[in-house]
């Protein structure tokens, strides 16, 4: 049952094929299957019980939560040691929102360690394996609710994307991950990575799942002051596959071939994948074109994405001292208190990313690192947006082919391809909406193509995107272990 | 001390208490001594939080940003200042910062001394922040009370511009009322709503400026006083003995109330780097001009003003009218009894003598006294009418307060009453006056310094409570009979 879409799961509910209850105990299982095989959640919620069935297409259906959301009497430990036994008191604004459809949250998620990072390997319960291929990564920093709806626990399960951590473990997952609008989510109770950057969202297997998901989580929120009035965009309700005279554009220097000394076999295959899905947005009646972009800037991309998310995380994360929540550190004095707590609580990834966080924010460094990223960022935004006032969006492939192994071993570590796997960052940037969907695959293994339009342009870019997945045949696909 | 050019710079810190909820987060804003009971997930930073800005105290910042003549400017945002500290949860304070971003930039407030002459305080900023919680440190072990986590606190800063421990009050006293004349804070500082950070410095000459000190933490004005003159002293006896080039320079001290000094904390170079930046959780907001200029019009009357409309139109003096309008509960006091029909100036004169002193000497606020307007007036009329003297009036003042009850049933309870009755009192006369026939002949001889015995006796025999204006013209009246 668990492989179907919402939909279809609300039709089965409705004509009584199946109860809220016994779906919310398949999906349970599920999870302990998946648990054993991919280490993709923190907590599964065995008590989770099925509810009542109303027309609301989310009713009687389980879903899944990612440790960050902060979620009233569940542990919420942002897959951190520094928050290992938090049970929280409070539930996010998008999960209130969410449940208040009736939909059944069945577990919490693991990530990398409060979203930083993106492998899927950092966080305090060990590392998501991915449901094709367990000795590949998930992507992260949504990597265990990736791995979760790619293995088919469930229809959907919420994320949280600062630099691409909803939409690229989507396309490693093969599966559906899209980052709304900034602020078309309310982010209280989402524990905070960066701050600017940072976006609730939704991973599916289908473009219409993502609209039906999205439509109940979003909304003002008066207890964050960055969210906005989206009651007029129905995603769903307003899902239309006819684009016929859209424009869309892709970054010539990160797609073209020729741009690149050193190819490795993967990526040719994946940017010529990507190349034919781009023929079929033709035949569907789009226009695509090449646009420049300028070199400095793309390569700028992922420091700048380096000096904001790291400043604005080691501020968000100074709360974490041991004294209010978290265990309490061992010291006489106060201070040996929270470095203990802090040295023993956090992963050496994100102490590494505090110190340059720390850094650029020193008062004689700032102008330099902080303040130029700032400028960098103003830049980039601005390049994409002049585009946006000739295109309807912006299509690209996302990262450099498929799910890198865990052990590291066919790891290409080459400059030139910086841009290729960290161009997404461009869509927190600028808050742009954003989507990935499954676009084939190499080898056995997904790779995904991704859509992002220009603010409040939601339904233009779910609609692209919709019209895409018809065209293909990766919709609602449950992971096929390749082995 | 007296030898050396001063100059002066003031922080005064002012905890808003009018707003129902705290300046980042729903968390109640309210003076309680119950810890740990007002507070809300934000103000204690569990994961997941964010601030939403308190329209109210936006719009406190505004008046009082106008009131200082000061910028306000188009756009307002806050910045982070971060520092690890047990009291600020977030391990971040929301303030503004630079100066030309604050609420209010620069500006002025011109200032009146007590003895009428007038000086110029030059404003460099007044910004909106949070206050962070407050920790106690006992012997072995230190607590901490969130209830004071994210109230909202007002930072005025001043130019180094003043010259005197005295000025320096005299503004503070001045600022404190508008604080609560515009219904921004009670400013009681026995709540720990105001306090201070003081910079001083000394030097030869008016048109340099010597090394800046500063002196954090003075929590009451007598400190600010204190702390301004000992510095001064210090600071001149260095330089007095040659050391002050190499013993001053540029640092943080702390008032130690315990021992009435200055003691060192750090020096400038071991400042701490707040490594600001902008809150992204907060987007940069318009401050309307439409909105802004409703907040102007809706300055109350302050208290200067209420002081000139205490001189011109109730008559009173500049002194005790600059007393009565220092602390608005105090102003209002009086109005309450000039409102109920008592004698402006016989009000004045009850509130500077009886009533301040007695408030000072226990410790209490004039909301707090028991003696409210309409007691007073019980007072006032008993004297007006003549049934009691104003000495009379006095011990039953006092034993208003000292009993609880109210001043007519002291009266009565007493029987402090004046005799006036002619009747009655002109037969004690005759009788004191039939039992002192050697007083009156020395009287008669020219002692008349003996007026004052016969009036002795008939006090005592009417225990005091013959009108004294009548008994010394029954008195004249009798002895001339004799």
């Amino acid at each position: 049952m668990m492989d179907k879409t919402i939909v279809k799961l609300h039709e089965e509910l409705k004509n009584n094929k199946v109860t809220s209850d016994e779906l919310v105990k398949e999906s349970l299982e599920k999870s302990h299957e998946v648990q054993e095989k991919c280490n993709a959640f923190v907590t599964i919620i065995d008590d989770a019980k099925g509810t009542e069935v109303t027309d609301d297409l989310l009713s009687g259906i389980p879903f899944g939560i990612k440790d960050n959301y902060s979620t009233k009497g569940i542990l919420s430990t942002g897959s951190s040691n520094t928050l290992k036994d938090y049970v929280p008191f409070f539930t996010a604004t998008a999960i209130e929102n969410l449940t208040k459809h009736g939909c059944v949250p069945v577990n919490k998620t693991a990530m990398d360690e409060f979203g930083m990072g993106g492998t899927g390997t950092t966080g305090h319960t060990g590392v998501q394996k991915n449901p094709w291929d367990t000795t590949r990564m998930c992507a992260g920093s949504s990597s265990g609710s990736a791995a979760a709806v790619a293995a088919g626990v469930y229809p959907f399960a919420t994320g949280s994307d600062t630099g691409d951590s909803i939409r690229k473990p989507a396309a490693f997952c093969g599966i559906v991950g899209y980052k709304p609008t900034y602020g078309m989510i309310s982010r209280y109770g989402l524990f905070a990575f960066a701050s600017s950057l940072d976006t609730c969202g939704v991973l599916t297997r289908s473009v219409e799942d993502a609209a039906i998901v999205v439509d109940a989580m979003k909304g003002k929120d008066p207890k964050d002051m960055t969210s906005w009035d989206s009651s007029n965009i129905n995603l769903y309700k307003d899902l239309n596959k006819d684009i016929k005279g859209k424009k869309l554009f892709y970054i010539k220097e990160i797609v073209d071939k020729s741009n690149y000394k050193n190819l490795p076999e993967e990526t040719e295959k994946h940017l010529d994948n990507f190349m034919a899905t781009l023929d079929r947005l033709k035949e569907l009646g789009a226009e695509v074109e090449a646009v420049s972009i300028d070199q400095n800037l793309l390569n700028a991309i992922a420091s700048t994405y380096v000096v904001l998310s790291c400043a604005e995380a080691t501020s968000n994360m100074s709360n974490l001292t041991g004294f209010i929540f978290g265990p309490r550190g061992e010291g006489n004095t106060y201070q040996e208190q929270m470095k203990d707590h802090r040295t023993k609580g956090f992963s050496s990834l994100i102490k590494r990313r505090f110190i340059i966080g720390s850094y650029v924010l020193q008062a004689c460094n700032q102008d330099r690192y902080f303040k130029n990223a700032q400028r960098a960022r103003r830049l980039i935004v601005d390049a994409i947006k002049e585009q946006f006032k000739k295109y309807d969006g912006l299509i690209m492939p996302v990262g450099t082919g498929v799910a890198p192994k865990i052990d590291g071993t066919d790891k290409v570590t080459d400059d030139e391809l910086t841009p290729l796997d960290e161009h997404l960052q461009i869509g927190n940037f600028g808050g742009f909406p954003s989507i990935t969907i499954p676009n084939g695959f190499i080898d056995g293994l997904p790779v995904g193509v991704n859509i992002t339009g220009n603010c409040y342009d939601d339904q233009n870019v779910l609609n692209i995107a919709y019209a895409l997945e018809s065209s293909m045949d990766y919709k609602n696909q449950i992971a096929k272990e390749v082995k | 001390m007296g030898k050396y050019y001063v100059t002066i710079g003031l922080e005064m810190h002012c905890e808003g208490s009018e707003t129902n909820s705290k300046v980042f987060s729903s968390g109640r804003n309210e003076y309680t001594e119950e810890s740990n009971s007002n507070i809300s997930p934000v103000d204690m930073a569990f994961p997941g939080i964010l601030p939403v800005v308190n329209k109210k105290a936006v719009e406190q910042s505004i008046m009082m940003a106008s009131i200082l003549h000061a910028r306000i400017p188009e756009y307002m945002y806050f910045e982070r200042k971060n520092y690890y500290y047990p009291d600020l949860p977030k391990g971040y304070q929301l303030t503004q910062n630079p100066p030309e971003e604050c609420v209010g930039n620069g500006g002025y407030i011109d200032i009146e001394r007590e003895d009428g002459s007038t000086f110029r305080v030059e404003i460099d900023n007044l910004h909106l922040e949070e206050d962070a919680a407050q920790s106690t440190h006992l012997y072995d072990t230190s607590t901490i009370n969130y209830n004071r986590a994210g109230v909202p606190l007002f930072e005025l800063v001043t130019t180094p511009c003043l010259h005197s421990a005295d000025d320096a009050v005299t503004y503070l006293e001045y600022i404190r009322a508008i604080y609560q004349y515009c219904g921004i804070s009670e400013a009681d500082s026995k709540k720990g709503q105001i306090r201070c950070d003081v910079n001083v410095s000394i030097s030869d000459d008016p048109n340099t400026l010597g090394t800046k000190v500063e002196i954090k933490n003075v929590n009451s004005f007598s400190a600010v006083r204190d702390a301004i003159n000992y510095e001064i002293q210090r600071q001149s006896d260095l330089k007095d003995d040659g050391r002050y080039d190499e013993e001053v320079e540029q640092e943080t001290r702390r008032w130690d109330e315990a021992s009435m000094k200055t003691v060192h904390m750090r020096f400038k170079v071991d400042a701490i780097d707040y490594k600001y930046f902008v809150e992204p959780n907060i987007p940069r907001f318009k401050l309307d001009e439409k909105w802004v200029k409703e907040i102007q019009e809706s300055i109350p009357e302050l208290p200067y003003e209420r002081k000139e409309k205490y001189m011109n139109e109730l008559g009173l003096s500049s002194y005790d009218a600059g007393i009565i309008i220092k602390e608005k509960p105090t102003a209002d006091y009086f109005e309450k009894c000039v409102e109920l029909g008592v004698d402006p100036k016989t009000a004045a004169n009850w509130l500077c003598t009886q009533i301040l002193g007695y408030l000072y000497q226990e410790e209490l606020n004039i909301q707090d006294l028991y003696l409210t307007p309409e007691y007073l007036k019980q007072i006032t009329d008993a004297i007006k009418d003549g049934s009691i003297s104003s000495k009379q009036a006095k011990d039953v003042f006092a034993k208003t307060l000292e009993e609880k009850e109210e001043p007519n049933t002291i009266m009565e309870k007493y029987s402090i009453k004046q005799m006036s009755d002619d009747g009655a009192l002109l037969d004690i006369v005759i009788k004191v006056l039939d039992n002192s026939e050697s007083q009156i002949n020395q009287y008669k001889d020219g002692q008349t310094n003996l007026f004052n015995y016969f009036v002795g006796q008939v006090m005592k025999e009417t225990k005091g409570q013959a009108n004294p204006v009548r008994l010394k013209e029954l008195l004249d009246q009798e002895l001339a009979k004799r």
